[in-house]
């Protein structure tokens, strides 16, 4: 057995492809991993994990049909094996009519956008010092959450002689603080571990899990709103896999209609891997590269999301948007914005100056889908909710559980102010970051408060 | 082996004062159709070593997939290396609950090798439930499978030497109806399908294609029913939609490292409190939860977990009283109680964490039939279609696929978008009615999400009908 011990990403790729010769057209695709994640809770640092691989997938097609495989073992005896498994497996299924052909050679649009070369030399070191800063900045109270840097390197070549390649990083620190019951939450995360302050963050958490001490109970019912951006945030993943999928829209299970005024018109949403504000890699999974893509513009629904699959259906091409075993999800927005359509955002005090009487809510929590086609949800508040009456934030409140569609909600005429605090949070699906601002809506739907 | 002693040894050599490592390898194979078309087809194999190194009060853990001898012995030293690190935000020193040191092998049954069973007879059949479930009026009509064929070697620094094989597989389908406002689905056997620890004797047990036309049919029927009235009710729940409140709701609840805090800024907490453990009631006398993963074939059950402690079987709930929780060796020895055996890890690159292993309901003196004849007014819901419940696993709000009205104790008509909610105690101590154990089901639950990184778990969860009174259901 020929061993590897060093593999280099693009020599692993070819010698794939060379294995494969002319049985199959064939997409080889191989992502290099460094992670490491310290996490902390009650306070100090109790698990700090590492771990580093190399992801060999091949996707090929034997006369319309497909298969896949993948390894993360890489001596030639392996590479060896995963041929001759997708081979076989290709060899004994049915011709797949829905086969759109590998991507064409495409030049990419932007490479190492979300690449910071110092990041990739951060170790526990310097993670423990980010979280040395968020847990003092809530002295007295409970902190816990985790800091995290993560450096991927990718390749993908095929048999038509398409060739894209990228290197991103990413650093995030995201936790929250806790007194008592009252929790407060806060994060950053970007390209760059010098972005990263973890004392700010903490100082953010915990303020406002000081300020969520003695909640008073509230009656469930409908509530004027002001979103922060990691609530809208977090339903963005459930606009970006139910909603904007072309494959959902297709099949009839999505609220998407093209050419409809289906949002407020201040009120647009876009896709861009290429936005220095977010990360991830510049080509998709097929080796589309990624492009700037509207969704929604001034409220007026204009795109889906496409693989090669769900756009040669519509005698579209695809935006490249195919995910990692998409024959079955479809094609998902991972670089997800929302934002105002034309004039730029106000501030969230202002935001929270023109409610009479509503609910100022810090963060969402397991939201589940009730129907995917009109995507009302049920989820419960969490890290903070506070009344607002007259203009100004009162005492904290109870968590509350509601059920509520997000398109319903963001609908022509219920947006009522967008925030110029946008930032990139969590999804709520843990499908991806989305990046959003604070959101000022007519009404949620509360059903019940989280003690009954 | 020698790759996990070697890299528990340089983890010790770097500081350490505890480390174990497992070598894992594991294969797996999946396949999914949608109307009458294979639409995915994927093998992949894995392999690495992951090292745990315990320095003060923190782990450190780290994994490479190279397994030269260079490369296992450096991963050992960043295991403690990650491990020293952790100190500059120090708390409290960990101690580990004494296990025995074992040396064995361990192995789960397998009638039917799953990987062995021809693709094209898997693809065949995949085709041919899809297309029954189509043929019944379906607009989409979903199935799949999947299987994992893991080998595990386990190395401790207490001198445990352990060797699994476990196998897991398991299979799904589901039918779409599409109107114009809405859609509903049907799933058999469950919204996560039916998975465990055997071969593909399972799958055949299943019997997809004997369901494939009763889904699609219920999946329409389902677009023209009334939908689930607002009231508080009765509610019969049968065994699948069971096998989800006693993950979402007991589970996960009482998984010790969520007590303790480990888990709060993401998973969450738990309503309970340690020091009430043995006094406080959770549910009415009829609720006897325990964790036990020694069940044969059930998708929780392995010989040793991911810490070298035995399988066993632990009550969590014993005649309605709270009385265990989900533990591994750092959790419980602050609980000051015996260590669990409930620690694991979704493959070799992750750090094992407490995991549900098989939390299933024991069964009762009663019957479905019994429930529905005993019931004057109330509703039967099964099949899993929505989840959601508080970050202290306190307050929950599920769904179902379907329902049925019960009048004078006779099933009536169906029901759409049913849902239920309702707050743990108080719901488990309605209960006052529990199947008996010829409608014992373990389910297994193959996607349970918890961690940083996240983690997907594997948990089985063994259930049987139950009636709960006075819950409000149809809550929109």
């Amino acid at each position: 057995m020929t061993s590897r011990p060093e593999p280099d990403a693009a020599a692993l790729a070819d010698h794939v492809l060379d294995v494969v010769g002319g049985r199959a057209d064939a997409t080889v695709s191989v992502q290099r991993v460094s992670d490491g994640l310290t996490r902390f809770a009650n306070s100090f640092i109790h698990q700090n994990v590492g771990d580093e691989h190399t992801l060999v997938t091949l996707e090929l097609v034997n006369n319309g049909r497909p298969a896949a495989a993948s390894t993360s073992m890489v001596d030639d005896a392996s590479l060896a094996r995963l041929v001759e498994d997708a081979l076989t497996a290709a060899s004994v299924r049915p011709v797949d009519p829905n086969w759109a052909g590998l991507c064409p050679p495409a030049p990419q649009h932007f490479n190492g956008v979300h690449y910071d070369p110092d990041t990739t030399a951060v170790g526990p070191d310097e993670r423990a010092g980010v979280v040395e800063g968020f847990v003092e900045a809530g002295a007295g109270l409970e902190s816990a959450g985790y800091c995290q840097t993560t450096t991927v390197e990718t390749l993908l070549v095929n048999s038509l002689g398409q060739r894209v390649s990228d290197r991103t990083t990413q650093a995030i620190i995201d936790g929250i603080h806790r007194d008592g019951r009252a929790d407060g939450c806060g994060s950053v995360a970007t390209s760059s571990f010098a972005d990263l302050d973890g004392y700010q963050v903490g100082s953010t958490a915990a303020s406002r899990a000081r300020a969520g001490t003695d909640p008073i109970e509230l009656a469930a019912g409908r509530y004027e709103v002001v979103l922060d951006p990691r609530c809208v945030a977090y339903m963005m993943d459930f606009f970006s896999i139910y909603g904007f999928n072309a494959r959902a829209v297709q099949e009839g299970r999505s609220f998407v209609s093209v050419g409809e005024m289906q949002m407020d018109p201040s009120v647009s949403i876009w896709d861009d891997a290429g936005d220095p504000r977010h990360f991830g890699p510049s080509y998709d999974s097929e080796g589309t590269p990624k492009a700037r893509l509207d969704l929604v513009k001034a409220g007026l629904t204009v795109g889906v999301t496409h693989d090669r699959r769900t756009a040669a259906r519509s005698g579209a091409a695809s935006t490249g948007h195919a995910v990692p075993g998409g024959a079955s999800m479809g094609a998902l927005a991972n670089n997800l914005f929302l934002g105002p359509s034309s004039t730029a955002g106000v501030s969230s005090e202002e935001l929270v100056a023109g409610v009479q009487r509503g609910l100022l809510v810090s963060d969402f929590w397991y939201t589940r889908v009730l129907d995917p086609k009109t995507l009302v949800v049920t989820g419960l508040t969490r890290n903070g909710v506070f009344l607002i009456e007259d203009g100004v934030v009162g005492p904290a409140v109870s968590n509350l559980r509601f059920t509520q569609s997000p398109v319903a909600a963001l609908a022509p005429g219920r947006v009522l102010g967008i925030g110029n605090d946008a930032s990139l949070a969590p999804g709520g699906l843990h499908f991806s970051w989305n990046h959003a601002p604070s959101l000022r809506l007519e009404h949620w739907a509360f059903t019940g408060t989280a003690s009954g | 082996m020698d790759e996990a002693v070697a890299a528990v040894e340089a983890a010790l050599g770097a500081g350490a004062a505890y480390a174990d490592a497992r070598v894992m390898l594991t294969r797996s194979e999946a396949m999914s159709a949608q109307n009458a078309e294979i639409e995915d087809m994927r093998r992949a194999e894995s392999t690495g070593v992951g090292v745990r190194a315990l320095i003060g009060s923190s782990w450190g853990f780290f994994a490479v997939a190279d397994l030269s001898p260079a490369s296992v012995r450096r991963a050992g030293e960043r295991a403690a290396e990650t491990a020293k690190a952790s100190a500059r935000v120090a708390g409290p020193a960990l101690e580990l609950a004494e296990v025995p040191s074992v040396v064995d092998h361990w192995e789960s049954a397998c009638g039917e090798e799953p990987l062995s069973v021809s693709l094209s007879e898997k693809g065949d059949l995949l085709v041919a439930v899809t297309r029954a479930s189509l043929a019944s009026g379906a607009r989409l009509a979903q199935a799949s499978y999947r299987i994992w064929d893991t080998d595990k070697a386990f190395a401790s620094s207490q001198g445990s030497r352990i060797s699994q094989r476990i196998r897991e597989c398991g299979a799904e389908m589901s039918a779409t109806a599409v109107g114009d406002s809405e859609t509903q689905r049907r799933s058999y056997p469950g919204i996560r399908g039916q998975y465990g620890t055997q071969g593909w004797e399972l799958v055949r047990s299943l019997d997809l294609p004997a369901n494939a036309a009763r889904v699609g049919e219920e999946a329409v029927a389902l677009l023209s029913a009334p939908p689930c009235p607002e009231a508080t009710t009765d509610l019969i729940l049968g065994s699948e939609q069971m096998a989800l409140q006693i993950h979402e709701s007991v589970g996960h609840a009482t998984e010790l490292d969520r007590i303790l805090g480990w888990e709060a800024a993401f998973a969450g907490t738990s309503w309970l409190d340690l020091a009430q453990m043995g006094s406080l009631r959770f549910g009415s006398e009829l609720m006897n939860i325990t964790a036990d993963a020694t069940l044969p074939g059930a998708l929780g059950s392995f010989g040793y977990d991911d810490e070298g402690t035995p399988a066993q079987r632990v009550d969590i709930v014993r005649d309605g009283m709270w009385v265990g929780v989900l533990s591994g060796r750092d959790s419980a020895a602050l609980a000051g109680i015996p260590a669990g055996g409930m620690v694991r890890a979704d493959g070799h690159d992750r750090i094992p964490m407490v995991r549900m292993t098989n939390i299933g309901l024991l069964p009762g003196p009663h019957s479905l039939e019994q429930m529905v004849t005993e019931t004057s007014d109330g509703i039967l819901m099964d099949t899993n279609r929505s989840w959601s419940i508080d970050d202290r696993r306190l307050n929950f709000q599920f769904g179902c696929e379907i329902a049925w009205e019960i009048k004078d104790g006779r099933q009536g008509r169906m029901l759409r978008n049913p849902t239920y909610t309702g707050i743990s105690p108080k719901f488990w101590g309605s209960m006052d009615m529990v199947g008996g154990p010829s409608e014992l089901t373990y389910w297994g639950t193959p996607n349970c999400g918890k961690g940083q990184p996240m983690q997907i778990g594997h948990t089985g969860h063994p259930a049987v009908p139950c009636r709960f009174r006075g819950v409000r259901v149809g809550v929109r």
